[in-house]
Protein backbone atom coordinates (compact mmCIF):
# COMPACT_ATOMS: atom_id res chain seq x y z
CA UNK A 1 0.00 0.00 0.00
CA UNK A 2 1.36 3.39 -0.92
CA UNK A 3 1.20 6.22 1.55
CA UNK A 4 -0.53 9.44 0.64
CA UNK A 5 2.05 12.18 0.16
CA UNK A 6 2.43 14.83 2.84
CA UNK A 7 0.42 17.93 2.08
CA UNK A 8 1.88 21.06 0.63
CA UNK A 9 2.50 23.97 2.91
CA UNK A 10 -0.95 25.40 3.71
CA UNK A 11 -1.92 28.84 2.52
CA UNK A 12 0.54 28.79 -0.35
CA UNK A 13 -1.97 27.91 -3.08
CA UNK A 14 -4.00 30.77 -4.53
CA UNK A 15 -7.77 31.13 -4.07
CA UNK A 16 -7.68 28.81 -1.10
CA UNK A 17 -10.58 30.61 0.54
CA UNK A 18 -12.83 29.94 -2.43
CA UNK A 19 -11.80 26.28 -2.80
CA UNK A 20 -12.26 25.68 0.91
CA UNK A 21 -15.64 27.43 0.83
CA UNK A 22 -16.75 25.11 -1.97
CA UNK A 23 -15.59 22.04 -0.01
CA UNK A 24 -17.64 23.25 2.95
CA UNK A 25 -20.61 24.12 0.74
CA UNK A 26 -20.58 20.52 -0.46
CA UNK A 27 -20.61 19.40 3.18
CA UNK A 28 -23.64 21.58 3.85
CA UNK A 29 -25.48 20.19 0.82
CA UNK A 30 -24.64 16.61 1.78
CA UNK A 31 -26.30 17.35 5.11
CA UNK A 32 -29.36 18.77 3.35
CA UNK A 33 -29.95 15.51 1.53
CA UNK A 34 -30.02 13.79 4.92
CA UNK A 35 -32.26 16.32 6.61
CA UNK A 36 -34.16 18.23 3.93
CA UNK A 37 -36.13 20.24 6.51
CA UNK A 38 -34.89 23.71 5.48
CA UNK A 39 -35.74 23.12 1.81
CA UNK A 40 -39.19 21.85 2.68
CA UNK A 41 -39.63 24.83 4.93
CA UNK A 42 -38.42 27.18 2.21
CA UNK A 43 -40.94 25.81 -0.27
CA UNK A 44 -43.93 24.83 1.83
CA UNK A 45 -44.30 28.08 3.77
CA UNK A 46 -44.38 30.37 0.70
CA UNK A 47 -46.52 27.84 -1.19
CA UNK A 48 -49.03 27.86 1.68
CA UNK A 49 -49.14 31.66 1.71
CA UNK A 50 -49.58 31.61 -2.06
CA UNK A 51 -52.59 29.32 -1.98
CA UNK A 52 -54.05 30.91 1.14
CA UNK A 53 -53.83 34.51 -0.05
CA UNK A 54 -54.81 33.62 -3.60
CA UNK A 55 -58.11 32.01 -2.73
CA UNK A 56 -58.92 34.06 0.38
CA UNK A 57 -58.29 37.52 -1.00
CA UNK A 58 -57.99 37.02 -4.74
CA UNK A 59 -61.59 37.90 -5.43
CA UNK A 60 -61.78 40.93 -3.19
CA UNK A 61 -58.36 42.47 -3.85
CA UNK A 62 -58.05 42.05 -7.59
CA UNK A 63 -61.49 40.95 -8.75
CA UNK A 64 -60.30 37.54 -9.92
CA UNK A 65 -57.78 34.96 -8.76
CA UNK A 66 -56.02 35.02 -12.15
CA UNK A 67 -55.28 38.72 -11.88
CA UNK A 68 -54.33 38.39 -8.25
CA UNK A 69 -51.92 35.54 -9.02
CA UNK A 70 -50.03 37.88 -11.33
CA UNK A 71 -49.70 40.32 -8.47
CA UNK A 72 -49.04 37.84 -5.68
CA UNK A 73 -46.66 35.29 -7.21
CA UNK A 74 -43.51 37.46 -7.57
CA UNK A 75 -43.66 38.38 -3.89
CA UNK A 76 -44.04 34.73 -2.92
CA UNK A 77 -40.96 33.96 -4.99
CA UNK A 78 -38.94 36.51 -3.02
CA UNK A 79 -40.26 35.03 0.21
CA UNK A 80 -39.19 31.55 -0.92
CA UNK A 81 -35.67 32.63 -1.86
CA UNK A 82 -35.20 34.43 1.41
CA UNK A 83 -36.70 31.84 3.68
CA UNK A 84 -34.89 28.64 2.71
CA UNK A 85 -31.65 30.06 4.04
CA UNK A 86 -32.89 32.56 6.56
CA UNK A 87 -33.62 29.90 9.11
CA UNK A 88 -31.20 27.15 8.14
CA UNK A 89 -27.85 28.92 7.81
CA UNK A 90 -27.91 30.67 11.15
CA UNK A 91 -28.95 27.54 13.02
CA UNK A 92 -26.43 25.21 11.34
CA UNK A 93 -23.58 27.58 12.06
CA UNK A 94 -24.79 27.87 15.64
CA UNK A 95 -25.06 24.08 15.93
CA UNK A 96 -21.52 23.60 14.57
CA UNK A 97 -20.29 25.86 17.27
CA UNK A 98 -21.98 23.94 20.05
CA UNK A 99 -20.93 20.55 18.68
CA UNK A 100 -17.28 21.54 18.48
CA UNK A 101 -17.15 21.36 14.68
CA UNK A 102 -16.35 25.08 14.63
CA UNK A 103 -13.33 24.51 16.87
CA UNK A 104 -11.96 21.98 14.43
CA UNK A 105 -12.46 24.36 11.49
CA UNK A 106 -10.88 27.22 13.38
CA UNK A 107 -7.82 25.14 14.19
CA UNK A 108 -7.30 24.35 10.49
CA UNK A 109 -5.12 26.55 8.26
CA UNK A 110 -8.13 27.84 6.31
CA UNK A 111 -9.63 31.30 5.92
CA UNK A 112 -12.10 32.25 8.65
CA UNK A 113 -14.46 33.25 5.85
CA UNK A 114 -14.59 29.73 4.37
CA UNK A 115 -16.96 27.98 6.84
CA UNK A 116 -19.42 30.88 6.68
CA UNK A 117 -19.22 31.44 2.93
CA UNK A 118 -19.49 27.68 2.41
CA UNK A 119 -22.75 27.58 4.27
CA UNK A 120 -24.17 30.58 2.41
CA UNK A 121 -23.05 29.22 -0.99
CA UNK A 122 -24.89 26.00 -0.22
CA UNK A 123 -27.92 28.16 0.51
CA UNK A 124 -27.80 29.51 -3.03
CA UNK A 125 -28.34 25.98 -4.30
CA UNK A 126 -31.27 25.65 -1.89
CA UNK A 127 -32.74 28.96 -3.13
CA UNK A 128 -32.43 27.80 -6.72
CA UNK A 129 -34.31 24.65 -5.84
CA UNK A 130 -36.96 26.55 -3.88
CA UNK A 131 -37.42 29.07 -6.71
CA UNK A 132 -37.69 26.31 -9.32
CA UNK A 133 -40.32 24.44 -7.29
CA UNK A 134 -42.25 27.64 -6.66
CA UNK A 135 -42.25 28.46 -10.39
CA UNK A 136 -43.68 25.01 -11.02
CA UNK A 137 -46.41 25.50 -8.42
CA UNK A 138 -47.15 28.96 -9.80
CA UNK A 139 -47.44 27.52 -13.31
CA UNK A 140 -49.85 24.86 -12.06
CA UNK A 141 -52.03 27.55 -10.51
CA UNK A 142 -52.03 29.43 -13.80
CA UNK A 143 -49.18 31.93 -13.47
CA UNK A 144 -47.57 32.96 -16.74
CA UNK A 145 -44.47 35.09 -17.24
CA UNK A 146 -45.36 38.21 -19.20
CA UNK A 147 -41.91 39.71 -19.51
CA UNK A 148 -39.09 38.24 -21.58
CA UNK A 149 -37.27 35.05 -20.54
CA UNK A 150 -34.25 37.19 -19.68
CA UNK A 151 -36.41 39.33 -17.44
CA UNK A 152 -37.82 36.22 -15.72
CA UNK A 153 -34.30 34.92 -15.09
CA UNK A 154 -33.31 38.33 -13.82
CA UNK A 155 -36.26 38.23 -11.39
CA UNK A 156 -35.20 34.82 -10.08
CA UNK A 157 -31.58 35.98 -9.91
CA UNK A 158 -32.54 39.12 -8.04
CA UNK A 159 -34.60 37.17 -5.49
CA UNK A 160 -31.69 34.75 -4.95
CA UNK A 161 -29.11 37.53 -4.74
CA UNK A 162 -31.22 39.22 -2.11
CA UNK A 163 -31.56 35.90 -0.24
CA UNK A 164 -27.77 35.51 -0.33
CA UNK A 165 -27.23 38.97 1.14
CA UNK A 166 -29.92 38.59 3.83
CA UNK A 167 -28.30 35.26 4.80
CA UNK A 168 -25.31 37.17 6.15
CA UNK A 169 -27.55 38.79 8.74
CA UNK A 170 -28.62 35.37 10.06
CA UNK A 171 -25.06 34.09 9.79
CA UNK A 172 -23.97 37.00 11.97
CA UNK A 173 -26.71 36.25 14.49
CA UNK A 174 -25.86 32.53 14.37
CA UNK A 175 -22.22 33.30 15.19
CA UNK A 176 -23.09 35.85 17.84
CA UNK A 177 -25.84 34.14 19.81
CA UNK A 178 -25.09 31.16 22.03
CA UNK A 179 -28.43 29.42 21.85
CA UNK A 180 -29.75 27.85 18.63
CA UNK A 181 -33.31 28.41 19.80
CA UNK A 182 -32.63 32.12 19.95
CA UNK A 183 -31.54 32.03 16.31
CA UNK A 184 -34.78 30.32 15.29
CA UNK A 185 -36.78 32.74 17.41
CA UNK A 186 -35.04 35.69 15.78
CA UNK A 187 -35.77 34.36 12.31
CA UNK A 188 -39.44 33.88 13.11
CA UNK A 189 -39.88 37.23 14.80
CA UNK A 190 -38.28 39.07 11.90
CA UNK A 191 -40.10 36.95 9.34
CA UNK A 192 -43.49 38.55 9.94
CA UNK A 193 -42.64 42.26 9.60
CA UNK A 194 -39.95 41.69 6.95
CA UNK A 195 -41.83 39.34 4.64
CA UNK A 196 -45.47 40.22 5.29
CA UNK A 197 -45.12 43.91 6.08
CA UNK A 198 -44.51 44.54 2.39
CA UNK A 199 -46.30 44.89 -0.90
CA UNK A 200 -46.65 41.08 -0.90
CA UNK A 201 -50.44 40.84 -0.62
CA UNK A 202 -51.54 44.28 -1.72
CA UNK A 203 -49.98 47.50 -3.11
CA UNK A 204 -48.53 49.65 -0.33
CA UNK A 205 -50.86 52.50 -1.31
CA UNK A 206 -53.81 50.46 -0.04
CA UNK A 207 -52.27 49.82 3.41
CA UNK A 208 -53.13 51.83 6.54
CA UNK A 209 -50.71 54.69 7.30
CA UNK A 210 -48.40 53.08 9.86
CA UNK A 211 -48.09 49.83 7.92
CA UNK A 212 -47.67 51.72 4.69
CA UNK A 213 -44.82 53.75 6.17
CA UNK A 214 -43.05 50.55 7.24
CA UNK A 215 -43.75 48.65 4.02
CA UNK A 216 -42.35 51.48 1.92
CA UNK A 217 -39.02 51.58 3.73
CA UNK A 218 -38.80 47.79 3.99
CA UNK A 219 -36.20 46.63 1.45
CA UNK A 220 -38.14 43.42 0.86
CA UNK A 221 -40.91 45.55 -0.71
CA UNK A 222 -38.37 46.87 -3.22
CA UNK A 223 -37.28 43.34 -4.15
CA UNK A 224 -40.90 42.19 -4.50
CA UNK A 225 -41.81 45.23 -6.64
CA UNK A 226 -38.76 44.69 -8.82
CA UNK A 227 -39.55 41.01 -9.36
CA UNK A 228 -43.21 41.83 -10.02
CA UNK A 229 -42.25 44.33 -12.71
CA UNK A 230 -39.75 41.94 -14.30
CA UNK A 231 -42.15 38.98 -14.35
CA UNK A 232 -45.19 40.91 -15.49
CA UNK A 233 -43.36 43.04 -18.05
CA UNK A 234 -44.41 46.33 -16.43
CA UNK A 235 -42.36 49.45 -15.73
CA UNK A 236 -39.40 48.64 -13.52
CA UNK A 237 -38.66 52.15 -12.30
CA UNK A 238 -35.97 52.42 -9.65
CA UNK A 239 -36.84 49.21 -7.81
CA UNK A 240 -34.08 47.04 -9.28
CA UNK A 241 -31.43 49.65 -8.50
CA UNK A 242 -32.77 50.10 -4.96
CA UNK A 243 -32.72 46.32 -4.48
CA UNK A 244 -29.12 46.10 -5.66
CA UNK A 245 -28.12 48.94 -3.33
CA UNK A 246 -29.76 47.11 -0.41
CA UNK A 247 -27.95 43.90 -1.36
CA UNK A 248 -24.61 45.69 -1.33
CA UNK A 249 -25.37 47.34 2.03
CA UNK A 250 -26.43 44.08 3.69
CA UNK A 251 -23.43 42.21 2.35
CA UNK A 252 -20.83 44.88 3.06
CA UNK A 253 -22.06 45.39 6.62
CA UNK A 254 -22.93 41.88 7.79
CA UNK A 255 -20.38 39.68 6.01
CA UNK A 256 -17.36 41.36 7.67
CA UNK A 257 -19.22 41.53 10.99
CA UNK A 258 -19.95 37.80 10.85
CA UNK A 259 -16.38 36.85 9.87
CA UNK A 260 -14.96 39.14 12.52
CA UNK A 261 -16.99 37.67 15.37
CA UNK A 262 -16.39 34.15 14.02
CA UNK A 263 -12.63 34.75 14.25
CA UNK A 264 -12.91 36.16 17.72
CA UNK A 265 -15.27 33.54 19.07
CA UNK A 266 -14.19 32.05 22.35
CA UNK B 1 13.68 24.27 13.97
CA UNK B 2 12.80 24.71 17.61
CA UNK B 3 13.71 21.85 19.92
CA UNK B 4 10.38 22.30 21.65
CA UNK B 5 7.12 20.93 20.33
CA UNK B 6 5.47 23.78 22.18
CA UNK B 7 6.29 26.14 24.99
CA UNK B 8 4.38 28.77 26.92
CA UNK B 9 5.54 31.46 29.29
CA UNK B 10 3.42 33.08 31.98
CA UNK B 11 0.11 32.75 30.16
CA UNK B 12 -2.72 34.70 31.76
CA UNK B 13 -6.37 34.81 30.76
CA UNK B 14 -9.54 36.13 32.36
CA UNK B 15 -13.14 35.61 31.36
CA UNK B 16 -14.96 38.56 32.86
CA UNK B 17 -14.24 38.27 36.55
CA UNK B 18 -13.12 34.65 36.40
CA UNK B 19 -9.37 34.19 36.33
CA UNK B 20 -8.88 31.18 34.05
CA UNK B 21 -5.07 31.27 33.86
CA UNK B 22 -2.70 33.07 36.16
CA UNK B 23 0.86 32.81 34.89
CA UNK B 24 1.09 29.31 33.44
CA UNK B 25 4.43 28.25 31.95
CA UNK B 26 5.04 24.90 30.32
CA UNK B 27 7.10 23.25 27.62
CA UNK B 28 7.51 19.89 25.94
CA UNK B 29 10.47 18.70 23.86
CA UNK B 30 9.57 17.40 20.41
CA UNK B 31 8.20 13.88 20.40
CA UNK B 32 7.14 13.91 24.03
CA UNK B 33 3.78 13.80 25.77
CA UNK B 34 3.04 16.46 28.34
CA UNK B 35 0.12 15.71 30.63
CA UNK B 36 -1.87 18.64 31.94
CA UNK B 37 -3.59 17.40 35.05
CA UNK B 38 -6.26 19.14 37.06
CA UNK B 39 -9.90 19.21 38.09
CA UNK B 40 -12.69 20.87 36.09
CA UNK B 41 -12.15 24.60 35.86
CA UNK B 42 -8.40 24.39 36.55
CA UNK B 43 -7.66 26.02 33.18
CA UNK B 44 -6.61 22.98 31.16
CA UNK B 45 -8.92 23.65 28.22
CA UNK B 46 -7.98 27.32 28.21
CA UNK B 47 -4.29 26.42 27.84
CA UNK B 48 -5.14 24.16 24.90
CA UNK B 49 -7.30 26.78 23.25
CA UNK B 50 -4.56 29.39 23.50
CA UNK B 51 -1.92 27.05 22.09
CA UNK B 52 -4.29 25.96 19.30
CA UNK B 53 -4.82 29.66 18.33
CA UNK B 54 -8.53 29.54 19.18
CA UNK B 55 -8.12 32.01 22.00
CA UNK B 56 -5.73 34.87 22.68
CA UNK B 57 -4.05 35.11 26.03
CA UNK B 58 -4.24 38.41 27.90
CA UNK B 59 -0.60 38.19 28.89
CA UNK B 60 2.37 35.92 28.33
CA UNK B 61 3.58 34.28 25.14
CA UNK B 62 3.47 30.85 23.58
CA UNK B 63 4.94 29.14 20.57
CA UNK B 64 4.02 25.90 18.87
CA UNK B 65 6.33 24.04 16.48
CA UNK B 66 8.59 27.08 16.61
CA UNK B 67 5.94 29.66 15.66
CA UNK B 68 4.39 32.30 17.88
CA UNK B 69 0.68 31.58 18.43
CA UNK B 70 -0.30 35.25 18.44
CA UNK B 71 2.03 36.46 15.66
CA UNK B 72 1.91 33.55 13.21
CA UNK B 73 -1.35 31.71 13.88
CA UNK B 74 -1.58 30.54 10.26
CA UNK B 75 1.78 28.77 10.48
CA UNK B 76 0.78 27.22 13.79
CA UNK B 77 -2.56 25.97 12.41
CA UNK B 78 -0.74 24.27 9.56
CA UNK B 79 1.19 22.14 12.04
CA UNK B 80 -1.28 21.26 14.77
CA UNK B 81 -4.38 19.20 15.33
CA UNK B 82 -7.00 19.41 18.00
CA UNK B 83 -9.08 16.59 19.35
CA UNK B 84 -11.11 15.83 22.42
CA UNK B 85 -14.14 16.66 24.44
CA UNK B 86 -14.89 20.06 22.89
CA UNK B 87 -13.92 19.19 19.34
CA UNK B 88 -15.91 17.05 17.04
CA UNK B 89 -16.59 15.56 13.67
CA UNK B 90 -19.80 16.12 11.73
CA UNK B 91 -22.54 13.80 13.00
CA UNK B 92 -24.53 13.78 9.79
CA UNK B 93 -21.65 12.94 7.47
CA UNK B 94 -20.10 9.49 7.14
CA UNK B 95 -16.74 8.76 8.76
CA UNK B 96 -15.12 8.68 5.33
CA UNK B 97 -16.71 11.97 4.23
CA UNK B 98 -15.49 13.67 7.39
CA UNK B 99 -11.89 12.65 6.81
CA UNK B 100 -11.95 13.40 3.08
CA UNK B 101 -13.37 16.85 3.80
CA UNK B 102 -10.57 17.64 6.24
CA UNK B 103 -8.00 16.40 3.72
CA UNK B 104 -9.45 18.73 1.09
CA UNK B 105 -9.45 21.63 3.53
CA UNK B 106 -5.74 20.88 3.97
CA UNK B 107 -5.29 21.33 0.22
CA UNK B 108 -4.93 17.66 -0.63
CA UNK B 109 -6.23 16.73 -4.07
CA UNK B 110 -9.39 14.64 -3.70
CA UNK B 111 -7.61 11.42 -4.67
CA UNK B 112 -4.95 11.89 -2.00
CA UNK B 113 -7.54 12.92 0.59
CA UNK B 114 -9.51 9.74 -0.08
CA UNK B 115 -6.36 7.63 0.09
CA UNK B 116 -5.28 9.21 3.37
CA UNK B 117 -8.80 8.78 4.81
CA UNK B 118 -8.78 5.08 3.89
CA UNK B 119 -5.35 4.64 5.52
CA UNK B 120 -6.53 6.21 8.75
CA UNK B 121 -9.86 4.38 8.84
CA UNK B 122 -7.97 1.11 8.48
CA UNK B 123 -5.45 2.05 11.14
CA UNK B 124 -8.22 2.96 13.60
CA UNK B 125 -10.35 -0.09 12.86
CA UNK B 126 -13.19 1.88 11.29
CA UNK B 127 -13.22 0.40 7.77
CA UNK B 128 -16.57 -1.28 8.25
CA UNK B 129 -18.18 1.89 9.54
CA UNK B 130 -16.55 4.16 6.94
CA UNK B 131 -19.75 4.72 4.95
CA UNK B 132 -22.11 5.09 7.89
CA UNK B 133 -23.10 8.48 9.32
CA UNK B 134 -21.16 9.30 12.47
CA UNK B 135 -24.46 9.65 14.37
CA UNK B 136 -24.67 5.84 14.34
CA UNK B 137 -21.18 5.39 15.88
CA UNK B 138 -20.56 4.28 19.46
CA UNK B 139 -18.67 6.57 21.85
CA UNK B 140 -15.43 4.68 21.35
CA UNK B 141 -15.71 4.70 17.55
CA UNK B 142 -16.45 8.40 17.58
CA UNK B 143 -13.38 9.12 19.68
CA UNK B 144 -11.23 7.05 17.32
CA UNK B 145 -12.63 8.88 14.29
CA UNK B 146 -12.01 12.18 16.02
CA UNK B 147 -8.38 11.20 16.60
CA UNK B 148 -8.12 10.01 13.00
CA UNK B 149 -9.52 13.36 11.85
CA UNK B 150 -6.76 15.17 13.67
CA UNK B 151 -4.10 13.02 11.99
CA UNK B 152 -5.19 13.64 8.39
CA UNK B 153 -2.66 16.43 7.92
CA UNK B 154 0.25 14.69 9.69
CA UNK B 155 0.50 17.35 12.42
CA UNK B 156 3.68 17.99 14.38
CA UNK B 157 1.79 18.79 17.57
CA UNK B 158 -1.49 17.32 18.75
CA UNK B 159 -3.70 18.72 21.48
CA UNK B 160 -5.90 16.15 23.16
CA UNK B 161 -8.48 17.61 25.49
CA UNK B 162 -9.63 14.92 27.92
CA UNK B 163 -9.57 12.25 25.24
CA UNK B 164 -10.93 9.40 27.33
CA UNK B 165 -13.89 11.13 29.01
CA UNK B 166 -16.94 8.92 28.80
CA UNK B 167 -15.10 5.82 27.55
CA UNK B 168 -15.30 2.52 29.39
CA UNK B 169 -11.95 1.07 30.58
CA UNK B 170 -11.51 -1.30 27.63
CA UNK B 171 -12.05 1.45 25.06
CA UNK B 172 -9.84 3.75 27.06
CA UNK B 173 -6.91 1.32 26.93
CA UNK B 174 -7.43 1.02 23.20
CA UNK B 175 -7.26 4.81 22.86
CA UNK B 176 -4.13 4.93 25.01
CA UNK B 177 -2.45 2.48 22.63
CA UNK B 178 -3.28 4.76 19.72
CA UNK B 179 -1.93 7.82 21.53
CA UNK B 180 1.31 6.00 22.37
CA UNK B 181 1.60 5.14 18.69
CA UNK B 182 1.58 8.86 17.81
CA UNK B 183 4.67 9.69 19.82
CA UNK B 184 6.51 6.85 18.13
CA UNK B 185 6.15 8.94 14.95
CA UNK B 186 7.73 11.97 16.60
CA UNK B 187 4.52 13.88 17.27
CA UNK B 188 4.48 16.12 20.33
CA UNK B 189 1.32 15.71 22.39
CA UNK B 190 -0.34 17.93 24.97
CA UNK B 191 -2.90 15.89 26.85
CA UNK B 192 -5.32 17.19 29.44
CA UNK B 193 -6.85 14.82 31.91
CA UNK B 194 -8.53 14.64 35.27
CA UNK B 195 -6.97 11.27 35.99
CA UNK B 196 -3.51 10.82 37.43
CA UNK B 197 -3.65 7.28 36.13
CA UNK B 198 -4.05 8.52 32.55
CA UNK B 199 -1.24 11.04 32.84
CA UNK B 200 0.94 8.34 34.39
CA UNK B 201 0.15 5.91 31.58
CA UNK B 202 0.88 8.33 28.74
CA UNK B 203 2.92 11.34 29.76
CA UNK B 204 6.68 11.93 29.86
CA UNK B 205 6.07 15.00 31.97
CA UNK B 206 3.14 16.18 34.06
CA UNK B 207 1.99 19.67 34.98
CA UNK B 208 -0.66 19.96 37.69
CA UNK B 209 -2.99 22.92 37.35
CA UNK B 210 -5.36 24.29 39.94
CA UNK B 211 -7.24 27.59 39.74
CA UNK B 212 -5.21 28.59 36.70
CA UNK B 213 -1.84 28.10 38.40
CA UNK B 214 0.82 25.43 38.09
CA UNK B 215 0.96 23.77 41.50
CA UNK B 216 3.34 20.95 40.62
CA UNK B 217 5.49 19.82 37.68
CA UNK B 218 7.79 16.93 36.98
CA UNK B 219 8.04 13.44 35.61
CA UNK B 220 5.32 11.02 36.71
CA UNK B 221 7.83 9.39 39.09
CA UNK B 222 8.80 12.71 40.67
CA UNK B 223 5.21 13.72 41.01
CA UNK B 224 4.22 10.48 42.66
CA UNK B 225 6.98 10.97 45.17
CA UNK B 226 5.79 14.51 45.77
CA UNK B 227 2.21 13.50 46.39
CA UNK B 228 3.17 10.81 48.85
CA UNK B 229 3.47 7.74 46.68
CA UNK B 230 0.91 5.06 46.63
CA UNK B 231 -1.78 3.57 48.80
CA UNK B 232 -2.78 0.06 49.81
CA UNK B 233 -6.45 -0.69 49.39
CA UNK B 234 -7.95 -3.65 51.25
CA UNK B 235 -11.50 -4.78 50.65
CA UNK B 236 -12.53 -7.31 53.27
CA UNK B 237 -14.55 -10.46 52.84
CA UNK B 238 -16.08 -10.07 56.23
CA UNK B 239 -16.72 -6.67 57.86
CA UNK B 240 -16.07 -8.34 61.21
CA UNK B 241 -12.35 -8.39 60.30
CA UNK B 242 -12.25 -4.61 60.07
CA UNK B 243 -10.59 -3.95 63.41
CA UNK B 244 -7.75 -6.54 63.18
CA UNK B 245 -7.13 -5.56 59.55
CA UNK B 246 -7.02 -1.87 60.46
CA UNK B 247 -4.55 -2.66 63.21
CA UNK B 248 -2.25 -4.45 60.75
CA UNK B 249 -2.38 -1.57 58.27
CA UNK B 250 -1.75 0.95 61.02
CA UNK B 251 1.28 -0.87 62.36
CA UNK B 252 2.91 -1.36 58.94
CA UNK B 253 2.14 2.05 57.44
CA UNK B 254 2.60 3.90 60.68
CA UNK B 255 -0.70 5.76 60.34
CA UNK B 256 -4.30 4.76 60.80
CA UNK B 257 -6.14 3.74 57.61
CA UNK B 258 -9.07 5.59 56.15
CA UNK B 259 -12.35 3.64 56.18
CA UNK B 260 -13.97 4.66 52.92
CA UNK B 261 -16.77 2.10 53.14
CA UNK B 262 -17.74 -0.64 55.57
CA UNK B 263 -15.63 -3.15 53.66
CA UNK B 264 -12.77 -1.00 52.47
CA UNK B 265 -9.63 0.32 54.13
CA UNK B 266 -7.11 2.64 52.48
CA UNK B 267 -3.70 3.62 53.81
CA UNK B 268 -0.83 5.48 52.12
CA UNK B 269 2.46 3.54 52.03
CA UNK B 270 6.01 4.55 51.23
CA UNK B 271 7.20 1.55 49.24
CA UNK B 272 6.56 -1.90 47.82
CA UNK B 273 7.82 -3.54 51.01
CA UNK B 274 4.93 -2.17 53.02
CA UNK B 275 2.54 -3.76 50.59
CA UNK B 276 4.22 -7.16 50.82
CA UNK B 277 4.35 -6.88 54.59
CA UNK B 278 0.63 -6.14 54.75
CA UNK B 279 -0.13 -9.06 52.45
CA UNK B 280 1.90 -11.44 54.60
CA UNK B 281 0.33 -10.31 57.85
CA UNK B 282 -3.21 -10.52 56.52
CA UNK B 283 -2.49 -14.09 55.52
CA UNK B 284 -0.92 -14.85 58.89
CA UNK B 285 -4.12 -13.71 60.59
CA UNK B 286 -6.28 -15.53 58.05
CA UNK B 287 -8.15 -12.35 57.09
CA UNK B 288 -10.01 -12.91 53.84
CA UNK B 289 -9.97 -10.16 51.20
CA UNK B 290 -12.04 -9.66 48.07
CA UNK B 291 -9.60 -7.04 46.81
CA UNK B 292 -6.09 -6.12 47.74
CA UNK B 293 -4.18 -3.57 45.70
CA UNK B 294 -1.36 -1.09 45.61
CA UNK B 295 -2.57 1.90 43.69
CA UNK B 296 -1.59 5.42 42.67
CA UNK B 297 -3.16 8.21 44.65
CA UNK B 298 -6.36 9.52 43.10
CA UNK B 299 -6.39 13.08 41.84
CA UNK B 300 -8.20 14.08 45.03
CA UNK B 301 -5.50 12.54 47.19
CA UNK B 302 -2.79 14.12 45.06
CA UNK B 303 -4.40 17.51 45.45
CA UNK B 304 -4.71 17.03 49.13
CA UNK B 305 -1.00 16.30 49.27
CA UNK B 306 -0.02 19.20 46.98
CA UNK B 307 -2.30 21.94 48.21
CA UNK B 308 -3.56 20.75 51.54
CA UNK B 309 -7.06 21.30 50.18
CA UNK B 310 -9.41 19.02 48.25
CA UNK B 311 -9.59 19.44 44.49
CA UNK B 312 -12.04 22.11 43.44
CA UNK B 313 -14.69 20.78 41.18
CA UNK B 314 -16.38 24.01 40.18
CA UNK B 315 -17.38 23.67 36.57
CA UNK B 316 -16.01 26.59 34.59
CA UNK B 317 -15.90 24.70 31.33
CA UNK B 318 -18.80 26.72 29.97
CA UNK B 319 -16.92 29.94 30.56
CA UNK B 320 -13.93 28.54 28.71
Amino acid sequence: MTTAPARTQPGTRPLGWLRHSLVLARRSLAKTTRSPGPIVNGVVTPALFLVLFLYLFGGSVAGSTTDYLRYLFPGILVMGAGLAGMISTGTTINLDRRNGVTDRFRSLPISRLAPLLGSVLADIVRYLLAVAILFAIGALLGFRVHGSLAAALAAAGLAILFGFCVSWVTVFIGVLVKDANAVVAFSFITFLPLQLGTSLAAPTSTLPGWLRAWAEVNPVTQVMDACRALLNGTTIGGTVTTTLIWCVILFVVFCPLAVRSYSRQQ
Amino acid sequence: MSEHGFEAEKLAKRFGKTVALDGVSLAAPRGQVLGLLGPNGAGKTTVIRILATLLRSDRGRASVAGFDVAGQPGQVRGRIALSGQHTSVDEELTGLANLVMIGQLLDMPRRHATQRAAELLARFGLEDAARRPVASYSGGMRRRLDLAASLVGRPEVIFLDEPSVGLDPGKRDELWQLIRGLTAEGVTVLLTTQYLEEADALADGIIVLDHGRVIAAGTPAELKQQVGGRAVVVRLDDPADTEPAAAILASVADRSPERSTRHELVVPVTGDDDFFEITARLREHAIGVTELSLRLPSLDEAFLALTGAPATTTDFTKAA
